[in-house]
Parts: structure tokens; C-alpha cells; sequence
């Protein structure tokens, strides 16, 4: 074999600094010339384009401008421009409560006028009911922190928990005591980049917090189930505000899991089925189902009868990675990509699988309708 | 075997002594400009996905993978192209302007997946491509006797860079509101100097001494070229021990997660944990790399991984949070800071220099599919078996593969290699 001369350092002193003119051509001095030049053009682009960018930003914790009203559609308004990032509210169409108000939405051949008022809390989440609202915050820095704060129906900031992760689900019970929320887990930059979750609930009578409920004892298929990778999320509650719904994934499957406060035991009703959410007169779930393997368009919108465990898919033919609202008992809410990739638009579809879905507000997310 | 002129190996050692050739010295700095670059974008990128552009975790997951699977292949290829003709410089140069453009990339990709598939995918191919040369370069600007000071000096400039990435990302987001373009854009900047660094202060191949072209000779398959370098007795045992050693690296995201399980921490800190051991391995990186080129690289690579061993044993029996917590924080420190830039002076000198960078990029490859497949496996018996008896499972492997190590790795190092 033939070995060659292990490589000495020729070239160090011409790095270290000599005058000397190097391989590549150009005197030490000329390089580091133009690497100070390059050095200084590149930090002024950098500094001149974060400058413009902080400029850009909203002047942040505004107070709230308004309360939670009866018939008002809250939302997370993504509008570029006044109010990014808050809490806004539309009017309902008249009468949305009940049939003939879906009937009116569903014959809407445009949508309303986008009246919105903007101003509220800044939230990723955002979610209200029985006089009760739930924001889940993150605030950028070092490190970064997010929170769940609990706000009341002036939307006056009552309670403020700290988290770890990016907020995902946010529900309230209809009667505002029981709160629940979600957070994906992940080491934000130098740990795991896979996700997990970790579900929080709240009783804000008795201001008891169960910071991860993946420690409660689950039956899985009737019987008794141990596993560490249970992950749950998508919290919803029935109106006694004992019984609640949520999902489970264990394993790589998902399951409907029906929970018992008091009881503090969970057991599985159903496979594949995702963020549960239930109807306000609490016959029925809606949620999302696999339809396909993989990445692209996994899911769709289903709706349950709880009675008899029947279900069936609504008009929404789109893939919905979203916690549905019902905004009454016959129509869903839920957020859509916006139109070109940016933002994200809520949309309305009937609950009984009839009609198409409607553009409701364009730039928004996290849509509640408080009743 | 491989034989350095005696006396050429006695100059270089007096001229030396002391200090970190300049090649050394200007790849740090090109490492640690672009690492802060790479990190910026790496810390944001999970909220930019999910918050940002709503893109759902399942998706995010889907991305990941794909960059994470394509830098072993893509790094073989890396190594090839340079040794053939010592085209060290171009292959990384290219490298690191590929990763610098990816950023321009995710910025004009919006919110379109598939613009930013492509933008990540360009990123990993071009930290695929430039590993190896980088690394081969470092090697053969130093002479075999400093090889593990000089990784040392480079590993720990490094991750200076990776440290100061994500600060410097989440410091930019504060004071822009989540301006995530701003992120991208100065993280394009600082790659972009990396870039002009590396051009401007590295020596090409050429500047390092003449090298018997590979070229020359009998065409070969590809396939034969790229696993070349194991016909060495000395670079087979080597690769070996690595690949058995990665088999039985359960990877930092479990540790992390076991500690997150067993400990009672304010949560908002908890991003903030690698940093601990990301400070530790940069304390230690350079004495580790020193002590190698004293006693030979061996002993600080197996020690490494018997503090990882001693990690994943306080995990399981320790019940103390702070004891817990500190004891696998500086463990882990320890274990890159003894193994990380350790392997490449190990394989260097068993390397001719024709064949260094392809060596250096087969050895990483198998040691990241290895480590892999460990994390796998590692996932399994924790979903079938429990945290506990995983981690117990796992400390039986890894004492079993540091024994075969042991065993494996040749003795003699310094002396079969260049005396």
C-alpha cells in the first residue's frame, strides 16, 4: 500500500497571520479586509430587518376591552394588522340558538360582514363558557414560558399556571367550573423534537389542579391498563361537570376514553376517535377520525350518538386537525388552514351530516359561542 | 503501517506543542458561527410549525423524520467527493452555504409545507455533506500526536456555537413578538459569514501537502470506494466498537425524559436542562482530547461511555432530585466531551490521508444508524416493558458493549499508527 506523508501545518502560519499570500490567492490582509466588510454588511442587514420586524409588533398587554356576552362568537383573531394574536368577538346570526338559525347559516351564500371587535387577551388558545374563560398564553424569552390563565367574565384575569410546551386544546364546561387543557410537550430546542402531550384540569371551585392526568386508572378494553406512553388530550365535559370525555393514544392507536371525576378512573369506549367534544344538550361527540395513514389529509369530522354509538361523517370533506365547537346543538365550529397557507379561517358545518360547510371568519381560530 | 517520516513527526510535534494549528483554529470558528446559525432556526422551527403556521404535530413529526433520515446517507456521499482529488474545502464550503440558503428557503416558503420540506431537506443535506471533510480537514492539519487537543479545541468551539443558537433565537423572538422571519433571516446572515469565513480562512486540500490521487488506478464500483476503508485491520476494530457502543446509546431525548418523570421542577425550566450538559462537555471537550493524545485515545472513548453507564445506573437508584439531577447532567457532559471529537483522533491516524474523509464519514453514518436503531429499541421495551426495566435492559447492554470494546479497540494505537 502506498502511505503518504501524514499532513504537517504548512499553512499555519499563514493563517495565524503572516502577510504572506496564501494558496487561494489573495494576501491575509485583503481577506480579513473583506471579511469585516462582509462581517459589517450582514449585521447591518440582520439588525435593520429584526428592528423593523420589533416595530411591526403590536404594543402587547392591552387591557381587555370587553366581557363575555350571551350570543357572541369568540375567537382568536389572526387578521393581520390591530389585534394579531387576541381575543375577538362577532355577533351570532340572530336566533343561532336552534334550528331556524341553522337554517339561516346554512342558506348564508356569503359571509357576514366581518364586524369584528378586537382587543381582547392575547391567546394561542382560547376557549369560554358559563362565565368562565380559559387563555392559554406563551410568552417568547428565555426561557420561553407558557401559561393557562383563567379569566372571568369580564375577562379579568383570575388565575395563572405556569406550563411547559405549546398549547394545543382548551375547553370549558358548560358552567364554567371545570376546566381543561392541552399542551404538547416537547424539549423546545436542544431535547426531543417528538411530541407528547400532557392534559391539565382545573376545578375552579375548589381550585384543585391535576397538572398531567395521564396517572389516571384507565380500563382498556374492560380491563385494567399499564402502559407509560399513554398520552391523553382533548378534554371535554358533560354538564354534571363530573363526567368528561378525552382522548387516549397508547401504543399508536387512539381510543374514546369516558372519565369519572369523583371516581378519578377513566375506561375506553371506542377506537379512533380524536378530540372528543360534546354536544351542548350532551347526546352527542363530535371528533376527528384517522381516514388515512400518513401525513397528508389524516382525518375527518364524525359525529357520535352517544345512545346508540352510531356515527356518521358531516358534510366537511376537508382533513380537520382541530377540537370542534359546537356553537349549538345542530352546528360545529372548527379552524381550517387559511386560503394560501397563512393563518387559519373558522368554518361551520351542520352536526347531522347534511349541507356544506360555510366560511364563518376568515382569520380566526379557536372559535366558543358563548351561550 | 501507515508511516509518518520519523522526523517529519518529530518537527511537527515541536512546532506545535502548545498550541492548535491554524486550519483548527479557523474551522472552530466556521463551526461555531454556523452552529449558532443551526440552532437558531432548530429551537424555533417545533413553535414556528405548530403556532405559526398550524401545521399539526403529526406533520411536524413526518418532517422531522425526513430530515433526520437524510444526513447518513448524504454524509457518505460527502466523504467521497472529497477525497476524490482533496476536494475538502469545496465539498464543505458547499455544505455550509446549502444549510446558510435553506434559510432563505423557509422564509420564502411561507406557509407552504411543501417549500419548507424542501428548506429543511436542503439544511440536513448540507450538514450531511460537510461533516466529513470538515472533520477530515481537522485531521490532516494536525499532527497525529495533537489529533485529540485539536478536536478537542473544535468540539468545544462547536458547542459554544450550539449554546449560544437557541439563546440567541429566543432572545429575537422577545424582542420582536414572535417575528419568526427575523429569526430566519439573521440566522441567514450569521451562516452566511460562516460560509465567508470558511472560504477566506481555511486552506483548501491543496494547501496541505501532496496526497496520492485515489483516483488513480482501476475504476471501482461506488459501493466497493465508499466502504474502502475497512480493509484496515486497525480502522475496522475501531468502526466496530463504535457501532457496538452506539447500539447501546439510548439517546439524550429518554435521559431527558427520565428525568422529567422522576423529578418535581419548576416545568418552565426544563427546556433549559441540555444546556447543563452542552456547558459540561464544553469544559471538558479540550482536557478529554489532551489526555487522549497522552495515554492514547482509547481510555477517555471507553471511560465516555462508562459515564453514560454511570447515568443510566443513577436514573434507575437514585431517588434524590438535585443528586439526580446534576450527577446525569455532568455524566452525559462528560460522556460527548470523552467520546465526540476522542473518535475522530482515534480513526485519524488509522486513516491514509486520501482516505480521511470518506473513513471519518462511514464511521459517523454507522455509529448515527446504530444509535438509531438503539433509540428504537429503546422505545419498544419502554412501551412493552416500562421506563424501569428499559433503563435496566439498557445498562446491561451497554456494560456487555463496553466490554467488546474494550476487547475490540487496538492497544497499540499510537504506535501501529505512525511510529
Amino acid at each position: 500500500m502506498v502511505m503518504t506523508d501524514r499532513a504537517g501545518p504548512p499553512e499555519t502560519g499563514d493563517v495565524a497571520g503572516g502577510a504572506r499570500t496564501g494558496r487561494n490567492g489573495f494576501p491575509m490582509r485583503a481577506r480579513i479586509i473583506a471579511v469585516a466588510v462582509a462581517t459589517a454588511v450582514l449585521t447591518t442587514v440582520a439588525v435593520a430587518y429584526t428592528v423593523t420586524a420589533a416595530r411591526r409588533a403590536d404594543s402587547a398587554d392591552a387591557p381587555s376591552a370587553f366581557g363575555l356576552e350571551r350570543g357572541q362568537l369568540y375567537f382568536r383573531s389572526v387578521r393581520d394588522g390591530d389585534g394579531a394574536g387576541r381575543v375577538a368577538r362577532l355577533a351570532a346570526p340572530a336566533g343561532a340558538s336552534g334550528a331556524s338559525g341553522v337554517a339561516a347559516m346554512r342558506t348564508e351564500a356569503a359571509p357576514a360582514p366581518d364586524h369584528r371587535t378586537t382587543g381582547g387577551p392575547a391567546c394561542e388558545r382560547f376557549y369560554a363558557a358559563g362565565g368562565t374563560a380559559l387563555c392559554l398564553q406563551r410568552r417568547s424569552g428565555i426561557p420561553p414560558a407558557s401559561y393557562a390563565v383563567v379569566l372571568d367574565g369580564k375577562l379579568r384575569e383570575k388565575r395563572r399556571i405556569a406550563l411547559t410546551g405549546i398549547p394545543n386544546r382548551a375547553r370549558v364546561s358548560a358552567s364554567g367550573r371545570m376546566l381543561s387543557w392541552t399542551m404538547f410537550a416537547t424539549g423546545d430546542s436542544y431535547a426531543t423534537t417528538s411530541f407528547s402531550t400532557r392534559t391539565s384540569i382545573l376545578d375552579t371551585r375548589t381550585g384543585y389542579l391535576i397538572k398531567n392526568m395521564e396517572d389516571i386508572p384507565l380500563t382498556l378494553d374492560g380491563r385494567r391498563y399499564h402502559s407509560p406512553d399513554v398520552n391523553y388530550w382533548g378534554v371535554t365535559f358533560a354538564r354534571d361537570d363530573n363526567r368528561f370525555y378525552a382522548t387516549v393514544s397508547t401504543k399508536g392507536r387512539t381510543y374514546l376514553v369516558e372519565g369519572d371525576m369523583r371516581r378519578w378512573a377513566a375506561r375506553t369506549l371506542r377506537e379512533n376517535l380524536e378530540c372528543p367534544s360534546l354536544s351542548p344538550d350532551n347526546t352527542r361527540l363530535a371528533f376527528k377520525k384517522r381516514v388515512r395513514e400518513g401525513a397528508r389529509d389524516p382525518w375527518q369530522l364524525y359525529v357520535l350518538d352517544l345512545r346508540t354509538m352510531r356515527e356518521h361523517p358531516l358534510a366537511e370533506r376537508r382533513s380537520v386537525d382541530d377540537q370542534a365547537a359546537w356553537l349549538d346543538d345542530h352546528t360545529l365550529g372548527y379552524a381550517l388552514p387559511g386560503s394560501g397557507g397563512k393563518g387559519s379561517d373558522i368554518w361551520t358545518v351542520p352536526a347531522d351530516g347534511t349541507g356544506a360547510p360555510t366560511l364563518r371568519v376568515a382569520g380566526a381560530s379557536s372559535p366558543a359561542l358563548v351561550r | 503501517m501507515y508511516l509518518a517520516t520519523t522526523d517529519a513527526a518529530a518537527a511537527t510535534t515541536k512546532l506545535t506543542r502548545g498550541r492548535v494549528a491554524g486550519p483548527v483554529l479557523a474551522l472552530g470558528t466556521v463551526s461555531l458561527v454556523t452552529d449558532i446559525s443551526s440552532e437558531m432556526v432548530t429551537a424555533v422551527l417545533p413553535l414556528y410549525f405548530v403556532l405559526q403556521l398550524g401545521l399539526s404535530p403529526l406533520q411536524f413529526g413526518f418532517l422531522d423524520g425526513l430530515y433526520n433520515g437524510v444526513t447518513a446517507l448524504v454524509r457518505l456521499a460527502g466523504g467521497h467527493a472529497a477525497d476524490r482529488g482533496g476536494r475538502h474545502k469545496l465539498v464543505a464550503g458547499t455544505g455550509y452555504a446549502l444549510s446558510a440558503l435553506s434559510r432563505l428557503g423557509l422564509l420564502l416558503a411561507g406557509g407552504g409545507t411543501a417549500g419548507i420540506s424542501a428548506a429543511i431537506a436542503a439544511d440536513r443535506i448540507g450538514k450531511g455533506v460537510r461533516t466529513a471533510p470538515r472533520d477530515a480537514l481537522i485531521s490532516l492539519s494536525s499532527p497525529p500526536d495533537a489529533l485529540g487537543r485539536a478536536f478537542g479545541v473544535h468540539r468545544a468551539m462547536d458547542t459554544t456555537g450550539a449554546l449560544l443558537g437557541p439563546l440567541a433565537a429566543f432572545a429575537l423572538l422577545w424582542a420582536t413578538a414572535d417575528a419568526y422571519d427575523a429569526v430566519f433571516v439573521v440566522s441567514f446572515c450569521v451562516g452566511l459569514l460562516g460560509v465567508l469565513l470558511l472560504v477566506a480562512f481555511v486552506p483548501g486540500r491543496a494547501a496541505l501537502g501532496p496526497v496520492a490521487a485515489p483516483a488513480a488506478g482501476p475504476r471501482v464500483p461506488l459501493r466497493g470506494r465508499i466502504a474502502e476503508p475497512l480493509r484496515d485491520a486497525a480502522f475496522r476494530r475501531i468502526m466496530a466498537a463504535a457501532v457496538l457502543l452506539g447500539a447501546a446509546t439510548i439517546g439524550d431525548s429518554f435521559v431527558y425524559l427520565l428525568l422529567q418523570k422522576q423529578l418535581v421542577f419548576a416545568v418552565r425550566w426544563f427546556p433549559l436542562l441540555p444546556l447543563g450538559t452542552a456547558a459540561v462537555y464544553l469544559l471538558l471537550a479540550v482536557p478529554a482530547g489532551r489526555l487522549g493524545d497522552r495515554i492514547g485515545r482509547r481510555v477517555p472513548f471507553l471511560f465516555g461511555h462508562a459515564a453514560l453507564l454511570a447515568a443510566y445506573v443513577l436514573l434507575l437508584v437514585v431517588g434524590d432530585g438535585t443528586v439526580l439531577l446534576a450527577g446525569v447532567l455532568v455524566l452525559v457532559g462528560v460522556f460527548y466531551a470523552a467520546t465526540d471529537g476522542v473518535l475522530m483522533a482515534l480513526a485519524g491516524p488509522a486513516l491514509p490521508a486520501a482516505r480521511q474523509a470518506s473513513g471519518m464519514a462511514l464511521l459517523q453514518t454507522g455509529q448515527a444508524l446504530s444509535r438509531l436503531l438503539a433509540a428504537a429499541g429503546f422505545g419498544a421495551a419502554w412501551t412493552l416493558w416500562g421506563s424501569r426495566a428499559a433503563l435496566v435492559i439498557a445498562v446491561v447492554v451497554l456494560a456487555a458493549a463496553l466490554a467488546g470494546a474494550a476487547a475490540l479497540l487496538p492497544r497499540t494505537e499510537r504506535r501501529s499508527s505512525w511510529s
